[in-house]
């Protein structure tokens, strides 16, 4: 059960006739010496973390950021889909985008969280996965199963290239969040292997060249909006993959294309809060007021 | 291969808002803590790169000393261990670094009590995970995955041998090995040793009581 790339990984599915959650699943016992319930319990716990995130951020009142940069926002997009107005993105994409965003606005109110892979990036998997649950009135088994897929995913990605802002961009960091989630959505929706990869790799394309450029360098603006949006590229990324859409390039070249554009990105860019919107007068006046001193 | 787990992807569990600079930091100042063995009385903290331009912000300065309190990345506790660490008599003390280090996450510690001190440096790689670089002025990589025995001993021919034969009449496996030293002939070497299985305290003695092993310290 070893695999190092995207392509190894889907390879092994297939052969073995297994899907990618039970392949990461048994690879992690064999790695580790651990039984299957102790891996599964594990991964359930962190299920159960993400919705008390999630509930959490839809509910409590005033939730805000020790900086006041962000809080309340998931609630705002709860609140607009109930005035049942007309939705022009949809009532399925703004359910995602507001769970994607209340579990990134609880992670900056220093709530508890799960990293997928990155606390920076926790909202995408948990917004996705409990809204693709709700639409395809998935068990529990089938979500814990999506985490794992999720999990080998980022695993070839980090292997490979890189997960982190401070290290890639954001392309690493949400960038990488959101292509694990659309490959695991398929799974859920009962794609293939060779689906997932498919989604992982038109999701990952349309994160590619993003920076990190966080306001006062924290996790808050503009990372909080950009859960929300990879919340959103993940379900339609996935549904593009479930059409038997195939990405042109394959997956394992464009996270080779991630690595190489993260590597030559200017540090300014890279989590440093010297570049991008961190360096606009409105960032740099934030800053000012956060800290109380020039950037 | 710099991930090995799935839970290094989907995970830790952790209080907010930055794997790097607050789930990572914490880590740091628990591996430091279990290496000096003890509730220090005194902590100096030295932050370094975007840990010092940006701790307020991530918390990482209240993560680091959750960590050294023996808080794990999520427990609520950290939100209040500055607080927490002022009751319990531990005192610190914060220094913004403004020298470039080689990792833009970089925490120096300096932990102290009566008995002794220890320096610990650490940084914080991405997604939660950490590496101790240093240890006393030894070199060294630790990332605290698996457990490690750092052994302080003479740097002399066979002391490894001894240590090593202990091990596997224990039947215990050497996962990975380093040797350091800050110079030949200093006489003093570190031996850190990543073992499969865990390390009891019948082993430890043995290994404590081998000529030329100076200190033993079990990162678990």
């Amino acid at each position: 059960m070893e695999f190092r790339t995207i392509a190894e990984l889907v390879e092994l599915a297939e052969t073995k006739e297994l899907p990618i959650s039970e392949v990461m699943i048994q690879k992690e016992m064999i790695a580790f010496d651990r039984s299957r319930e102790e891996v599964v319990n594990q991964m359930a716990g962190h299920l159960d973390v993400m919705e008390k995130a999630i509930e959490r951020g839809l509910n409590e009142e005033g939730l805000k950021s020790p900086s006041g940069l962000s809080g309340g926002d998931a609630q705002k997009i709860r609140a607009h889909i109930k005035k049942g107005g007309t939705l022009l993105s949809g009532a399925d994409v703004l359910d995602t985008v507001s769970r994607s965003m209340s579990v990134s606005e609880v992670n900056a109110s220093m709530g508890t969280i799960i990293a997928t892979p990155t606390a920076g990036a926790c909202g995408i998997l948990p917004g996705c996965v409990f809204t693709a649950a709700e639409r395809l009135q998935a068990d529990r088994e089938a979500m814990v199963r999506a985490l794992f897929v999720s999990g080998a995913m980022g695993y070839c990605i980090a292997n490979n290239s890189f997960i982190s802002g401070a290290a890639g961009g954001c392309q690493a960091e949400v960038g990488s969040a959101t292509a694990m989630t659309a490959a695991a959505v398929v799974e859920m929706a009962g794609g293939t292997p060779a689906q997932s990869a498919q989604a992982l790799a038109i999701a990952l394309k349309n994160m590619l060249g993003l920076v990190c450029d966080p306001v006062a360098g924290l996790v808050e603006a503009p990372c909080v909006k950009r859960n929300a949006m990879g919340g959103a590229i993940a379900m339609v990324a996935a549904d593009m993959a479930m059409a038997g859409i195939e990405s042109v390039i394959p997956p394992d070249e464009v996270v080779g294309a991630m690595f190489r554009i993260g590597r030559d990105m200017p540090t300014s860019l890279k989590e440093t809060a010297l570049g991008g919107l961190a360096a606009t007068p409105t960032g740099k006046r934030l800053e000012k007021r956060i800290f109380g001193r020039d950037a | 291969m710099k991930y090995r787990s799935v839970f290094d992807i989907i995970g830790p569990v952790m209080i907010g808002p930055s794997s790097s600079h607050t789930a990572g930091a914490a880590r740091i100042g628990s591996a430091a803590r279990s290496l000096f063995g003890r509730k220090p009385q005194r902590v100096t903290i030295t932050l370094y790169g975007s840990f010092a331009k940006t701790y307020r912000g991530h918390g990482t300065d209240i993560a680091i000393v959750g960590g050294l309190l023996g808080f794990d990345t999520f427990d609520e506790r950290i939100v209040q261990s500055l607080r927490i660490a002022h009751d319990e008599g531990v005192e610190v003390t914060f220094i913004e670094s403004d020298e470039t280090p080689d990792h833009p996450n970089t925490a120096r510690l300096l932990l102290e009590d009566e008995l002794g001190t220890a320096e610990v440096v650490g940084i914080s790689i991405g997604g939660g995970k950490m590496e101790i670089v240093e240890l006393n002025g030894f070199e060294l990589r630790l990332s605290g995955a698996a457990p490690a025995l750092l052994i302080m001993h003479h740097d002399r021919y066979g002391a490894i041998a001894k240590v090593a034969t202990v091990l596997a009449e224990n039947k215990i496996n050497v996962g990975y090995m380093q040797v350091s030293r800050k110079e030949r002939g200093t006489h003093q070497a570190l031996m850190i040793i990543e073992t499969d299985q865990s390390v009891d305290k019948k082993v430890q003695g043995e290994i404590e009581k081998l000529e030329d092993i100076t200190s033993l310290t079990v990162l678990s």
